[in-house]
């Protein structure tokens, strides 16, 4: 058997191995050796076979017959072999091994070997790899340790620990003395160990956080000692002493002092004193400046010393250094929530930063800008974002597209400026858009009836410019086929008139119809508008009469199917054709309950109608995700969801409804004064807790309509905003929710707000109804449900 | 909090040296290192230091030939990170004088060591630089002392 070459050597030959399969070669000649002198007696080199097999482990070959040499290397006297016993250990043995258990008992007499080198191998291996059995078997040693006299031994020790208590979380309460005392140490080394146990304890157990929220002062003095202290060679990092201890004292400090007046006022100095005396023109610097901003956010800060975090997270926006400003931004992200104005004030840095080189800048830069977006910046934002969005990297599109529809619908200052900002968001990146952007954007124009004959010459125009993106396309189909009749009509004050022969619109549709970049759902959209278009044309009827027939003959199922059914309507059916065809109306944003075809008396077969129906929930609100899930608990049946407010820029004229019940309540209100023909619908109280109460009357309008009146009102004596109502009914009953008077209900009942709800119950189910309170009270969210049961003014069956 | 990885990788895509602080098995760790890798390596110059992959935040720094690289859980602070890397890279550099990458390839076993002196567990365990390199030398004391004693020849 050749002798084994030393590790240099081996390493050497590895790295002069021209390909993978010379490497290969090399590398099992070794590992065949090393495994032949394993099984050999104790011999010299046994360090040396080891260190090789890590070696190539690190190259990633399989070395696990090395882990069995590991345990007997570390039981062995020597050093030199205990060391790379252990490094082995580290590398080949984890918790999830058998073998990691032998080694448990090497360790428990290593920790007490006299030679304190040995000891801290030991220490470390059990920091790294050590299982929850073993921790618990040698918690008491580390224990011992960490009382021992020895400031080397200690700091591996307090890690140690840290491991040991992440690893089985009871043990903690064996550590809270030793931690404790460990905080009067000078050593920096100890200290850091020590303030990182006490964090790790403190997180694990709230009891933990209360025992040592005394300690504060002493925490404050040690910092002001790193803070104000002269030059100390040791400890020196481009003049701030010791950055890696203040950080960790900053974040202790965090830790105690959230929610707590009393530990956050000892600090409000300090923190003063170290966000305006760090010197911030090195990383070092800004690091401890960052930890502090983190803090004083964290805590019950004094308002003086919040904008001071805030001015330097300013501060930080507008630094050269790419990584301050990603930093910037991810706390103003964190606060911007709650200090929405503040960070408001930087908007325009932020919006610079979306046009960075970097794409994790942009990333963050994106998120918050869509956080920024208010009623106010509304337009001069979204030109920003539409901006960015055409030149963004493709990992962000999806994101910018939909964080772009959800600032629109909320903030869209006219129907047409959001028509506008979605057909351009569908130009640019129609590709990377979500399913119901198809059916929110037919919805939006369906409801924006001044502006059918603006729109569809827009779409007509882009039609003809790209039909790649799917999206687009199927818009356009659609508006082309409910609209033709205005787009070739020709004349539109709103854009430059041009002249649409029906030719050109029925060579536009074909395109689409026949072009391989067109998807099935896009053709079947193409079609359905060409054979609307018969309607609404009255040269070319013929030309579609033979592209439909042609189609009745598609490989694709769904489009033979149209076809055929298309060809059946102008054959048997012709009589029917301009009532199945007609235009369609305004569809109601989130109606599920009725399908548009049996109300209007259309076919079914109107594709956009069926997409509707399945894109149900649109959401685009958070809120109605939630109260999803609360409904499978109602009479255990699904529901369907109606969430209030969502529809205000759609209806606009129901305002008057709202504004017409809140005259009718003050009328109720004035309870003797009313006329006596206005006999008062019978109120019910429905919900009363924290001083908001919910009150309910209804009123029978038909056979199965009911309107049912929900009224809000706030006896406490803090005023409430964002007042929310959402409400959820048993399957088969139909439910519109009318915009409300208003959102705000302020204290003492001064000011009520009022919501009509319009149920239909064809099927006079038994009428049940959950209701879900949302307000913020002084800048905290809340919510709460109520299910309503009986409803005032229908007998027991609720009919 | 503390670290969940330091991977040491060259340009071409070699692992020089792997840390990991948390349990994971063969096949992801060997996921990660490709993921991280292939992130890592695609980022132009002079770009961001921070990257986000999967939950954890990737945290990395150049130097010469090889990239340092860390990942961070959500509570990290990064800017702090980049200091223990740069810290690391002092004490190699302290310690092999002007290290270069082959110090580390051939060396590998020290560069262990080093770092297993400076952080424990996946958090600092000594902030003094003088301390460690102190520390590196008694240990190479007792190491050559151990070797000298095994190479004396038996009579």
């Amino acid at each position: 058997m050749s002798p084994s070459v030393p590790l240099q050597e081996m390493i050497r030959a590895i790295r002069s191995a021209r390909t993978q399969c010379e490497e290969r070669g090399v590398i099992q000649r070794e590992c065949a050796a090393i495994r032949a002198q394993f099984r050999q007696a104790d011999n010299g080199g046994r360090s040396h076979n080891l260190a090789k097999l890590l070696y190539v482990h690190m190259l990633g070959y399989p070395a696990h017959f090395g882990q069995m040499e590991c345990v007997r290397m570390i039981a062995s006297p020597r050093y030199s072999e205990k060391r790379v016993g252990y490094l082995g250990a580290m590398m080949l043995l984890d918790e999830k091994q058998d073998a990691s258990l032998l080694i448990t008992n090497s360790i428990k007499n290593d920790l007490s070997h006299s030679n304190q080198y040995v000891q801290s191998l030991a220490l470390c291996t059990l920091a790294c790899m050590g299982s929850a059995e073993m921790c618990r078997d040698l918690a008491p040693e580390i224990d011992r340790l960490l009382r021992a006299s020895n400031s080397y031994i200690k700091k591996k020790a307090a890690l140690c620990a840290v491991h040991i208590v992440r690893k089985v979380h009871e043990l903690g309460e064996l550590f809270v003395p030793a931690a404790r005392s460990l905080l009067s140490e000078k050593n920096h080394g100890v200290l850091h160990g020590a303030v990182v146990l006490i964090i790790e304890l403190c997180e694990q157990n709230p009891e933990t956080l209360e025992r040592f929220r005394k300690t504060v002062p002493d925490l404050v003095q040690i910092m002001k000692g790193l803070v104000l202290s002269g030059y100390s060679p040791e400890h020196d990092v481009a003049g701030i002493s010791d950055p890696f201890l203040q950080v960790r004292i900053l974040r202790l400090l965090r830790i105690l002092g959230r929610n707590n007046e009393g530990a956050s006022d000892s600090m409000n100095d300090l923190l003063a004193q170290v966000a305006t005396n760090t010197d911030s023109t090195k990383t070092v610097g800004n690091a401890v400046l960052y930890e502090t901003v983190l803090t004083v956010l964290d805590i019950k800060s004094e308002s003086g010393l919040r904008v001071l975090a805030v001015n330097i997270l300013g501060r930080f926006l507008l630094n050269n250094d790419r990584n301050i400003r990603y930093i910037a931004m991810t706390s103003l992200q964190k606060i911007v929530g709650t200090d929405h104005n503040a960070v408001q004030r930087h908007r325009g840095t932020i919006v610079d930063c979306l046009k960075d080189q970097d794409a994790s800048v942009k990333r963050r830069a994106l998120e918050l800008s869509l956080a920024l977006v208010s009623a106010s910046n509304i337009r001069s934002m979204m030109k920003e974002l539409l901006l960015f969005l055409s030149s963004c990297p493709p990992e962000l599109r999806a994101h910018a597209a939909s964080g772009i529809f959800n600032a629109a619908e909320r903030y869209a200052p006219s129907q047409r400026w959001h028509i506008d900002t979605m057909l351009h968001v569908l130009i640019t990146a129609g590709g990377d858009v979500r399913d119901e952007t198809v059916p929110n954007l037919i919805q939006l124009i369906t409801n924006a009836s001044e502006l059918h004959c603006y729109t569809v010459h827009k779409l007509y125009r882009a039609l003809l410019l790209d039909i790649s993106q799917q999206s687009l396309v199927q818009v356009a189909c659609w508006c082309i086929g409910e609209y033709g009749d205005l787009l070739l009509k020709g004349d539109c004050q709103e854009t430059e008139p041009v002249q649409v022969t029906e030719d050109d619109a029925l060579d536009a549709l074909e395109t689409v119809l026949q072009s391989h970049m067109s998807s099935p759902a896009t053709r079947g959209f193409a079609l359905t508008a060409t054979m609307k278009l018969s309607t609404r044309i009255t040269d070319n009827v013929d030309r579609i009469r033979s592209i439909v027939s042609i189609y009745g003959s598609c490989i694709d199922v769904e489009l033979q199917q149209r076809a055929v059914e298309y060809n059946a309507l102008f054959r048997k059916y012709d009589h029917m054709r301009a009532a199945v065809l007609e235009r369609m109306p305004v569809i109601e944003k989130n109606s599920p309950g009725h399908t548009n075809g049996e109300s209007t008396g259309e076919a079914v077969k109107d594709v956009p109608t069926a997409k509707m129906k399945q894109g149900e929930p649109l959401l685009l609100q958070q809120p109605a995700n939630q109260v999803c899930d609360l409904l499978d608990l109602l009479g255990g049946s699904e529901e369907t969801l109606q969430p209030g407010p969502a529809v205000d820029c759609l209806v606009s004229g129901l305002s008057v409804h709202a504004a017409g019940t809140a005259g009718g309540d003050l009328l109720d209100l004035l309870g003797g004064f009313e006329p006596a023909e206005l006999s008062p619908a019978p109120q019910v109280l429905a919900y009363d807790k924290g001083g908001v109460t919910l009150t309910l009357s209804c009123e029978k309008q038909s056979d199965t309509g009911l309107t049912v009146t929900l009224t809000a009102s706030n006896s406490s004596d803090s005023d409430l905003s964002s007042f929310t109502l959402q409400a959820a009914v048993p399957k088969s009953v139909q439910l519109h929710m009318k915009a409300p008077s208003g959102d705000s209900l302020p204290a003492r009942g001064t000011a009520k707000v009022t919501q009509m709800v319009v149920l239909n119950n064809p099927n006079k189910v038994n009428l049940k109804m959950r209701v879900r309170v949302s307000y913020t009270r002084q800048g905290s969210p809340f919510q709460d449900t109520v299910q309503i049961d009986s409803f005032p003014g229908l007998d027991a069956a609720g009919q | 909090m503390p670290m969940r990885f330091l991977l040491l990788f060259s340009r071409q895509g070699k692992l020089r040296l792997q840390k990991w602080f948390t349990p994971l098995t063969d096949r992801e760790k060997k996921k990660v290192i490709r993921d991280v890798m292939a992130l890592v390596l695609a980022r132009p110059p002079r770009s961001c230091n921070f990257l986000h992959w999967r939950d954890i935040k990737v945290v990395y720094k150049r130097y010469a030939s090889l990239y340092f690289c860390t990942g961070l859980e959500d509570q990290d602070n990064e800017l702090l990170t980049l200091e223990v890397l740069h810290r690391y890279v002092e004490l190699l550099d302290k310690y092999f004088g002007n290290v270069c990458e082959l110090d580390i390839i051939f060396n590998f076993e020290k560069a262990y060591y080093i770092l297993d002196e400076f952080l424990m567990g996946g958090e600092v365990l000594e902030t003094s630089k003088v301390a460690v390199s102190v520390s590196m030398e008694n240990a190479d004391t007792l190491q050559e002392t151990m070797e000298e004693y095994m190479n004396r020849p038996a009579f």
